[in-house]
């Protein structure tokens, strides 16, 4: 079985590609990535395929190697390694109403991403390797994304015993959070972030001050206006403060959730420049809209964190060009509908985005040119990739180094061996074809009834966007295609 | 009166949920419209016919009980049928939902929804989801508009005018929905608006609505021409935001030393329920300064007039 995805933009950040190729893959891993008209390795499938640029399945004939060939036409679309997102909620097991390992893995696969990384704020909470392999099993039977779990820092969530990392690790957990609520504990962070260490993992910290954070919408001029109660950005600010602390402290890797503030990205930047190992990701939803929105009183634009103001807004996106912010992540948090169509005040926090989020940074960074297009790629896939596998970022660096100095690199001339998450987030030779195309001029408008998702909490419905993402491939195989999942 | 030429701006408008969105003219319009209104109200028989066959309900989600009779008699004086749904005997009790309560309400058919709820908002979600025309009655810590437009008909019944005036708004600011409508709608009239109160009852950018902030009686009252008293809330000192009723009154109970600053025929307000001792002294809520208890029968008068322009009354059946 091969596939060949033929006339697209390439961008592979990983290994400095950005230019028109075709890809080929070939049981389920990246064969080449070149021109099919001079690449030596596929001559014979430019000769096969001279005048069948379709979207039909061609044969090569019947010489001793006959296969079927697929060949999708990329001419004009951007052709990028699978998107990784680091923050999803799949709310399976306990909260299956609101989403479930098959509905989210289907979202994810019709937003374009390739591997999603699950919260453990399930019921029962993943603590322990029973439920992380419960997750991974499930996925697996599902059969559409990579799906890798994220270990609670404590047991149940509670703030004040270390749940077991190592069993987590070895259920396949890439990382550790309590994620919806900080550790409160400075003890129980300090060694959390300590006993990571022995495993190499991350810890990806949601920073919140609760006892600031008692309210509705970001505090500002516009809880001025609307009257509802106000999250101060310092609520953020002051745990951002507190971890980056106790990471010194440790040399734990702390990793910043949903980071949202122009003080907190301050504090990763000082932090970053001594050396620090810190990393931080952004979602669409802060970087596309600000604390004005919420006059509409409409539950879906109620988020934790809250929606920013304009100069936090504009921080934010400063700090992806700059590379402040190694990756955007969704947050996709997916509630039930009777959760959101109530009062405000009642309403649930979060926004299902896993479905939008490549569309809304298209849309409202890439197209008016505040983003550049292969930045946007590094943010969705090296980024995300490098928070997760230790030491990825620089590895890389390395291999690029040592690739470059050879008399003719081309893009195939890494062919690393070893295990799979090296290859996370690239279109590297021998990697699982993890693949996400993207049509940057598809203009489509955000219909929630049409999720995947059980949850249809989006500020996002109704608006018209530009630049979707139009086919997912995962391990060579397509899962997603013109935002339909493939049955 | 001028009510026929103009009460097609009011067709359009499907609710009233706060003054932010609302035109001068629709002010000016509700005003003036509460001037004959407020004659039925002093008449000896005050019943007019122009609301009969109109249906009012109330809801009233938080405690209320002055600004609940004055829509319920404001109603009856049109001879609109009205009910009150008491919240505490109500199902919210078993646990239905704001928008099934709403509907079902709705499915009796009133014509008019008038709703009080302690969560910001929550007019406004209710107006999205059903067809009666609703007016908020005080929503959270976000509007009241009827409450700043009966103290608008207040100030422009003693003082002649709106326009230009300074005004000092005095208490808990972060938290009410007195002020924020009453700043809403001064403004939009060129008033200079002035609030006082603790550091820690004043809300960030009050500056961008062009409201100067202060944190002492005296700055805030020098030289106004209304001074807005603020009810303050006994849990607001529960939660930490002062230290006790007995420093808030020492700091800011408005006192006649106070009214001294004030312009020479300043006025003073209240939307009620005072607490004597707290916020205003005794000698300024009875003084000749004060139009707190005019507030009430005028508050009458604004309700009545709002619901004649949205049930859509005759006018020649409210003329005297």
């Amino acid at each position: 079985m091969r596939l060949l995805l033929k006339g697209g933009r390439v961008i592979d950040p990983a290994n400095n590609v950005d230019a028109v190729l075709d890809v080929l893959i070939e049981d389920g891993r990246i064969a080449a990535v070149g021109s099919v008209r001079h690449d030596e390795d596929m001559r014979a499938n430019a000769d096969a395929n001279a005048d069948a640029d379709t979207d039909t399945g061609v044969c090569l004939g019947a010489g001793t190697h006959a296969a079927s060939i697929t060949t999708a036409d990329c001419r004009g679309k951007l052709v990028c390694p699978g998107f990784i997102d680091l923050h999803a909620h799949l709310r399976e097991p306990g909260y299956e109403y609101k989403e479930d390992i098959s509905s989210g893995s289907h979202a994810a696969a019709a937003g374009g991403f390739t591997t999603i990384c699950c919260m453990p704020n399930t019921d029962p909470v993943i603590d322990n390797g029973a439920v992380a392999g419960f997750v991974r099993r499930r996925a697996q039977e599902v059969g559409l994304v990579n799906v890798l779990p994220i270990g609670a820092i404590t047991k149940k969530q509670a703030g004040d015993e270390l749940a077991e990392m190592g069993e987590l690790v070895a259920a396949g957990c890439i990382a550790v959070s309590d994620d919806g609520k900080s550790v409160l504990r400075s003890d129980v962070m300090r060694h959390a972030l300590e006993y990571s260490r022995l495993f190499g993992i991350p810890v990806l910290s949601h920073c919140e001050d609760a006892s600031l954070s008692a309210g509705q919408m970001h505090e500002g001029y516009y809880s001025t206006v609307y009257g509802l109660k106000g999250i101060p950005a310092e609520a953020e600010e002051i745990m951002v403060a507190r971890d980056l602390i106790l990471a010194r402290l440790t040399g734990g890797r702390l990793h910043i959730c949903h980071i949202s503030t122009k003080g907190a990205l301050e504090a990763v930047k000082r932090a970053k420049a001594s050396g620090l190992a810190v990393t931080c990701e952004a979602t669409p939803h802060h970087l596309a809209l600000t604390d004005e929105v919420v006059g509409s009183y409409d539950t879906d634009t109620k988020v934790n964190p809250p929606l920013r103001s304009e100069e936090h807004v504009a921080a934010l996106r400063e700090a992806l060009t700059s590379g402040l912010i190694d990756c955007i992540a969704t947050d996709h948090a997916p509630h039930h509908f009777e959760s959101k169509d109530c009062e405000y005040g009642l309403a649930s926090f979060g926004i299902s985005g896993i479905e939008t989020a490549v569309a809304v940074i298209m849309d409202t960074l890439v197209g008016p040119g505040l983003l550049d297009i292969a930045r946007m790629v590094e943010l969705f896939t090296t980024g995300p990739a490098g928070v997760i596998v230790e030491g990825k970022a620089s590895r890389q660096a390395q291999e690029a180094s040592i690739s470059s100095s050879k008399a003719t690199p081309g893009p195939c001339a890494i062919q690393t061996p070893g295990r799979a998450v090296p290859y996370l987030g690239t279109l590297t030779c021998g990697a699982p074809a993890d693949v996400t195309v993207i049509d940057p001029d598809l203009v489509r408008t955000v219909d929630a009834r049409k999720f995947y998702s059980r949850g249809k909490n989006t500020p996002f419905k109704g608006m018209e966007l530009k630049g979707w993402p139009c086919m997912t491939i995962v391990g060579g195989r397509i899962v997603a295609k013109d935002g339909r999942v493939a049955r | 009166m001028g009510i026929s030429a103009q009460s097609t701006q009011f067709d359009r408008r499907k609710d009233l949920l706060g003054l932010k969105d609302v035109s001068n003219e629709e002010i000016e319009l509700i005003l003036n419209t509460a001037l004959p209104m407020k004659d039925i109200v002093r008449r000896e028989i005050k019943k007019v016919p122009t609301l009969r066959g109109k249906g009012m309900i109330t809801v009233f989600y938080e405690n209320s009980t002055r600004t609940r009779t004055s829509f319920e008699l404001a109603g009856k004086y049109l001879s609109a049928d009205t009910s009150n749904l008491a919240v505490s005997t109500s199902s919210v009790q078993k646990g239905e939902t704001l928008r099934d309560t709403i509907k079902t309400l709705e499915m009796m058919g009133p014509d008019i929804l008038v709703m009080r709820h302690s969560m910001t908002g929550a007019p406004h979600y209710v107006a999205k989801n059903t067809s009666m025309r609703v007016i908020n009655a005080g929503d959270g810590t976000n509007e009241h508009p009827t409450q700043a437009l009966l103290d608008m008909f207040s100030i422009r019944e003693r003082k002649g005018r709106i326009d230009n005036l300074k005004v000092a708004i005095l208490g808990d600011i972060l938290h009410s929905r007195v002020a924020r409508s009453n700043i809403y709608g001064l403004a939009k009239f060129g008033c200079e608006i002035r609030v006082a109160g603790p550091p820690t009852l004043m809300p960030p950018g009050l500056d961008r609505l062009g409201v100067k902030t202060c944190f002492n009686l005296e700055d805030a009252i020098r030289g106004v021409d209304v001074i807005n008293v603020l009810r303050i809330q006994r849990e607001r000192q529960q939660t930490g935001l002062f230290p006790s009723l007995d420093e808030y009154s020492e700091l800011y109970m408005l006192r006649p030393e106070h009214l001294s600053l004030a312009a020479d025929d300043a006025i003073v307000l209240h939307p009620g329920p005072m607490n004597r001792g707290i916020e205003i002294s005794s000698d300024i809520a009875d003084g000749d300064a004060a139009l707190i208890n005019e507030q009430v029968t005028n508050g009458v008068a604004v309700r009545m007039a709002l619901l004649f322009l949205m049930m859509g009354g005759r006018k020649d059946e409210i003329a005297a």
